[in-house]
């Protein structure tokens, strides 16, 4: 049995090199061919000395930021897998409790920033909330899938076996819906930043979102499109170790991702 | 070791089974006489697999009305071993958490011993640490076999467990499991004739919802095809069959 690690190779390095030369080489053609002003769109050379010259700057709101994403993520996915096995386990919290969920979705999570940030205030946790809320339904979503399509032959036998319901869970479905859950984790490692970061433009002293505010306030395009650069590469890394863990653990499932 | 202690019983299903009111089988009677292969034949769709899931207590998605009882007076549930098709191994266990699965998912102490001799027996010692994606389809259902025996039980059921190996395979499997499981009360669903007549010591013959039953020669290894009784048997279910 092939893992999607197998069929499907991760992207090589000099593979994102070649795209991120050839969006630069855009960028720049664009900057010479319509002359823009610096402050509308600078080139990438000037970018890339504001991100030279202020990398402290921008350093420290990384890290900011990546403990925003890294705890909402962490208490996004912790949350989506123990909900997905509190609705499997229970048919009363079924009923209760996804329509309900199902219902939250048509809110867009963007409009609650400004509530969290009254309720949470201007610190970690209203990011840390957000980037939570936008990563909780796709884990939930997705691994709730998972659980409720457990191949039928697995659960016969497992029925033949006189196995108990917890035991059957634990030892059958939640294994066999690793390929689900690992796809819900994908995605949560696009999102999370991108909750954390709405969260630092709804109000924050600190991160990425701040910093590009800051920047876009004072004119400093070119700091704003470097801490832009700095979020772009914080996601792309988390998106790697995420993909990795995750294709370990379809692998070890002998499972397809779905 | 192959041989559970308990007595082994034969088992008596009767009744009607509708889907959607629409009767698949009425007043059928099927009997599986206790420590003999009886085997269930008939082409596809016909409702082999789904009085097999009748017996197993599985979901069939229609509604029985009747008695399944084993001779012994004592429930079925919980007596029955279950084998199908594809050999169900889980692909994230080795082949040994795979033979154990019954014992781990009921949260019994594990017999060692047991689950080493069973996988000698089979002869998959050499794979005893590989996943199920390692293994070829052969030894997927030697494995599955040794996690059938393992379970212990008077009465297994074999839902065409050879039927997507090749002839090869299939023989030595046959043999494999003809005399590992000679002391058990078998039924096994087929809609291989050969393998029937090779197996069972009774065959029930499966028509349009009704059974016909056919008795064979009694034989405690498989049996060839090229008997005359053998034969005359053969003749006799397939103008059933194509009746």
């Amino acid at each position: 049995m092939k893992s999607k690690s197998d069929s499907l190779p991760l992207i090589r390095v000099w593979e994102i090199l070649f795209a991120g030369l050839f969006m630069i080489l855009i960028w720049q053609a664009v900057v010479w061919i319509t002359q823009v002003e610096s402050f509308i769109l600078p080139g990438p050379m000037a970018v890339a000395s504001a991100f030279v010259n202020q990398f402290a700057l921008i350093w420290h709101h990384t890290l900011i930021t990546a403990i925003e994403v890294l705890v909402g993520m962490v208490l996004g996915v912790a949350a989506g897998i123990l909900t997905a096995l509190h609705l499997t386990i229970s048919e009363r919290g079924r009923k209760l409790i996804m329509p309900a969920l199902v219902m939250s979705q048509t809110i867009p999570v963007f409009a609650l920033a400004p509530l969290l940030t009254l309720w949470l205030g201007y610190g970690l946790a209203s990011k840390v909330a957000m980037a939570v809320l936008i990563v909780y339904f796709p884990v939930t979503s997705t691994f709730l899938d998972g659980l409720a399509n457990t191949p039928k032959g697995y659960l016969d036998l497992a029925h033949t076996m006189r196995s108990p319901n917890r035991s059957t869970l634990m030892q059958v479905r939640v294994p066999a819906a690793v390929p689900s859950l690992s796809s819900g984790i994908r995605l949560a490692a696009v999102y999370a930043p991108i909750g954390a970061v709405i969260g630092e433009w709804v109000g924050a002293s600190n991160g990425l979102g701040y910093l590009m505010l800051l920047a876009n306030g004072r004119v400093k395009i070119d700091l704003m499109f470097a801490a832009l650069v700095a979020l772009c590469l914080l996601t792309v890394a988390l998106r790697a170790v995420v993909g990795l863990i995750c294709d370990r653990a379809v692998e070890w499932s002998g499972l397809n991702e779905r | 070791m192959d041989a559970p202690d308990q007595m082994i019983p034969g088992l008596r299903l009767s009744g009607d089974f509708s889907y959607n009111e629409r009767p698949l089988f009425s007043d059928l009677a099927l009997e599986l006489p206790a420590r003999s292969w009886t085997c269930l034949l008939g082409s596809s769709g016909i409702g082999k697999s789904t009085l097999l899931r009748l017996i197993a207590g599985l979901e069939t998605g229609g509604s029985f009305s009747g008695s399944i009882s084993a001779s012994d007076s004592l429930p079925v549930d919980g007596r029955v071993a279950y084998m199908a098709q594809s050999d169900l191994l889980l692909p994230w266990l080795t082949v040994r958490q795979n033979v154990s699965l019954g014992a781990s998912l009921r949260r019994e102490p594990q017999d060692h011993a047991k689950i080493d001799y069973l996988i000698r027996r089979v002869g998959l010692e050499e794979y005893i640490s590989n996943k199920p994606g390692e293994l070829s389809g052969g030894m997927r259902q030697r494995c599955a076999l040794a996690r059938t025996l393992m379970e212990d039980t008077s009465l297994v059921l074999l839902d065409e467990p050879f039927s997507a190996l090749d002839p090869a395979t299939r023989r030595q499997m046959q043999a494999l499991a003809s005399s590992t499981l000679q002391d058990r009360t078998v039924l096994l669903v087929t809609h291989d004739l050969a393998e029937a007549l090779r197996l069972g010591s009774r065959i029930y013959a499966m028509t349009q919802g009704r059974l016909k039953q056919f008795n064979l020669p009694a034989s405690r290894s498989i049996r060839e095809l090229d008997d005359p009784a053998t034969m005359d048997i053969q003749s006799r279910i397939f103008s059933v069959l194509n009746s």
